[in-house]
């Protein structure tokens, strides 16, 4: 067990205060701004060897347009392909029938503990908690999963979850907590990146050769043949896919691409986006199950949870294009600062703020205030879509689902106040030259304003000063002029 | 050539210099220039915070007035991309409208990168989001800034990264705003520049703002206040 409650996100205030909590830590605002530039440097090195870098990206946004407008005959494509091949396949509307399956297949075969493959879906649905309702341990064996897990934490970021983590720390959480799980750290530890590596392969080791239940998700699906595609650094997805006896792949819906061809595309937009790699170092393919090598048994659970219903927005289906690279979080300027877990999913940052609203259910209805803060939560500035291998445009989609906000907000509200008013007095010109006027008479000096007031008075305020309204606008000095 | 200016509510209100400035440097270059009265706001505030239809209003508005030009100039990056880019999705009816942002104008439609003008002081340059990621014209104030007398063009550390304004964003997300904007201080301050300038005067009042609060002796203007130094 590692502990008596696996952290989830729920309970996460609303963005703003949440960011500032974040933001109010500067041990995390410096680990979030020195690795993410570095990751971002990287990447912009990689990207700029291919001479056909838009092509790439236009031609991996028209592959999965193509299969999401495809999707339900895909989808009976790629199940009957794995069943063929001697696979089980399950398909789960949410999180509680998906977490329902796995647990059923684990106790089935009497197991406690299961090893698992790194995956944003298990994440999503929160299965490590609801495993350990069932009593059974769920092992992250991925290093900065496994970082996260151990430290009690919650993940930061889609590829680097422990991002917000320096060396030193990552030292004494393996110290303090291997001990409690199963191999214990050496004593003499260092925080040597190598050390740090070498005291998790030999904790994790023992795991492995245990297990007989390993979990994954999955990097993409492929229907023409039934194929499961999974990209990993660690060599440890390799391990979790072929020791234990039974695998379960959680996958949602929108990953399936529909031939075995177009994984060309996507393995070379994914490494080069997400760990700024030619190729990853390991690419484990698999298709149902092959007697005397690898697992007896494949299960292949199909996830919804939200998928169909982002499916449906015309303007924000194109957030299910997303292969989870992360480049959007590391060039982020407000991710950059406050970190991902002020975002209150497991996917932040700009591709955060687009899905997690989606899934949780934005389209169709109110949501809570949380999920509601999460489309502000970005200036705008428009260099994830600049990023995206997928060519998502996320800024348009998050003024999309802004809209939706304010569309279903009700009762009184002073912001649609100032909004209805700035709109009359837009509306109306004379009205606003003579608004114009009266607040340069009043306020109309030549230095900058500081005071107090409610609301966004008081936010602008608190830091920063304003200009003064000028005490000649332009549209008056023009008359003055030119008539 | 018939030139509608739109000078935008911020200029209007708070910067009308931007205004005169941007009309003297036009007619300096022998422009005709034209201020339409009826007009107000672009409406990015609203579309930006999702308030489609009071947007859609002042898109129509927008289009009344500037009607029949045959360009439309504005001294604000972020209003151009407004109405060049997100005017076709609030009304996909509407005829799209030659409007540009004012450096764009003199380099791309007057073919002008020398406009004659004199500043002996040190000027560090704020690329907004939306000239180099909307508009994709970062370059020209830039090549302008480069062939104006005596200006010593100065470079940002990190010259492409949002300074947080983000209209609302501000506001609402006002700690993360402003500590984008204090990053953004601290790089201009460490370039030793004596002017900071960019082609939109909302980026300027918000690092403005917070150059005033930390009664920084850095003054920000926009380009085109620049240009218009006489020489």
């Amino acid at each position: 067990m590692t502990g008596p409650q696996i952290p989830t996100f729920s309970g996460t205030a609303p963005f703003p205060v949440a960011a500032r909590q974040a933001l109010g830590n500067p041990q995390l605002r410096n680990n979030m701004s020195r690795a993410t530039a570095t990751i971002q440097a990287k990447r912009q090195r990689a990207v700029a060897e291919l001479d056909d870098w838009e092509p790439l990206r236009s031609a991996g946004a028209a592959i999965k347009d193509d299969a999401l407008a495809r999707l339900p005959d895909l989808l009976v494509q790629l199940e009957e392909r794995v069943v063929d091949a001697g696979g089980v396949v399950h398909w789960a509307r949410d999180a509680a029938e998906a977490n329902a399956i796995v647990t059923r297949i684990a106790r089935h075969h009497g197991a406690t503990e299961v090893v698992k493959v790194k995956s944003m879906v298990t994440q999503e649905i929160e299965l490590n908690a609801a495993l350990h309702k069932a009593g059974i341990d769920a092992w992250e064996t991925d290093l900065a999963e496994l970082i996260v897990q151990l430290g009690h934490d919650l993940p930061s970021h889609i590829l680097v979850p422990a991002i917000h983590r320096s060396r030193a720390e990552i030292r004494d959480i393996f110290v303090r907590e291997m001990t409690r799980n199963g191999r214990p750290a050496p004593a003499d530890l260092t925080d040597e990146p190598a050390a740090l590596a070498e005291a998790a392969r030999l904790h994790l080791r023992e795991k492995f050769l245990r297990a007989k239940v390993a979990i994954s998700g999955a990097n993409f699906a492929v229907a023409e043949t039934g194929t499961i595609v999974v990209l990993e650094s660690e060599g440890n997805g390799r391990m979790c896919l072929t020791l234990p006896k039974v695998l379960v792949s959680i996958v949602g819906i929108e990953k399936l691409v529909p031939t075995w061809a177009d994984l060309e595309v996507f393995l070379q937009l994914l490494p080069r986006s997400s760990t700024a790699e030619r190729m990853n170092p390991y690419t484990s393919t698999w298709t149902g199950v092959t007697p005397g090598d690898g697992p007896e048994e494949f299960h292949l659970i199909l996830l919804d949870n939200g998928r169909s219903a982002t499916l449906a927005d015309p303007v924000g289906r194109q957030a299910l294009r997303c292969i989870r690279c992360s480049a959007c979080l590391n060039v982020c300027p407000v991710y950059r600062r406050t970190g991902g877990v002020a975002y209150g999913s497991a996917y932040p940052g700009p591709i955060g703020a687009i899905l997690t609203p989606q899934l949780r259910g934005i389209n169709q209805h109110q949501v809570d205030d949380q999920t509601a803060s999460l489309p502000f939560a970005s200036s705008l500035c428009g260099a994830c879509f600049e990023v995206c291998p997928v060519r998502i445009d996320i800024p348009e989609v998050l003024v999309h689902l802004r809209t939706k906000v304010v569309d279903r907000r009700r009762g009184f509200d002073g912001e649609r106040a100032v909004m209805a008013a700035a709109q009359a007095l837009f509306v109306k010109s004379r009205w606003l030259a003579a608004v114009e006027r009266l607040a340069g008479g009043l306020l109309g000096r030549r230095r900058w304003l500081r005071m107090r007031g409610p609301a966004w008075v008081g936010a602008w305020f608190a830091s920063r000063d304003f200009p003064p309204p000028a005490r000649e606008p332009f549209r008056i000095w023009w008359r003055r002029s030119r008539s | 050539m018939r030139v509608g200016l739109f000078v935008t509510c911020v200029n209007d209100a708070m910067f009308p210099d931007v205004g005169r400035a941007t009309v003297r440097l036009l007619e300096r270059l022998g422009v005709t220039v034209d201020f339409p009265a009826a007009q107000s706001c672009c409406g990015q505030m609203h579309f930006n915070s999702g308030y489609r239809r009071a947007c859609q209003s002042l898109a129509a508005q927008f289009a009344d007035v500037f009607s029949g030009y045959d360009a439309v100039v504005t001294p604000s990056a972020s209003c151009a991309s407004m109405v060049r880019h997100h005017y076709p999705q609030v009304s996909p009816q509407t005829t799209p409208l030659p409007v540009y942002e004012v450096s764009e104008f003199l380099v791309d439609v007057l073919g002008v990168t020398n406009v004659g003008a004199s500043f002996p002081y040190s000027v560090a340059l704020h690329q907004t989001c939306h000239s180099q990621r909307l508009l994709g014209i970062a370059d020209r104030p830039q090549r302008l800034l480069a062939a104006v007398d005596g200006l010593r063009l100065v470079e940002l550390t990190f010259p492409t990264e949002c300074c947080g304004f983000g209209g609302t964003f501000s506001v609402k997300n006002r700690d993360t705003s402003v500590a984008m904007g204090k990053d953004k201080v601290a790089d201009v301050i460490a370039t030793g520049a004596q002017v900071l300038a960019s082609a939109d005067m909302s980026c300027l009042l918000h690092i403005g703002g917070l150059l005033s609060r930390d009664r920084s002796p850095v003054r920000i203007m926009h380009v085109v206040e620049i240009l218009a130094a006489a020489a």
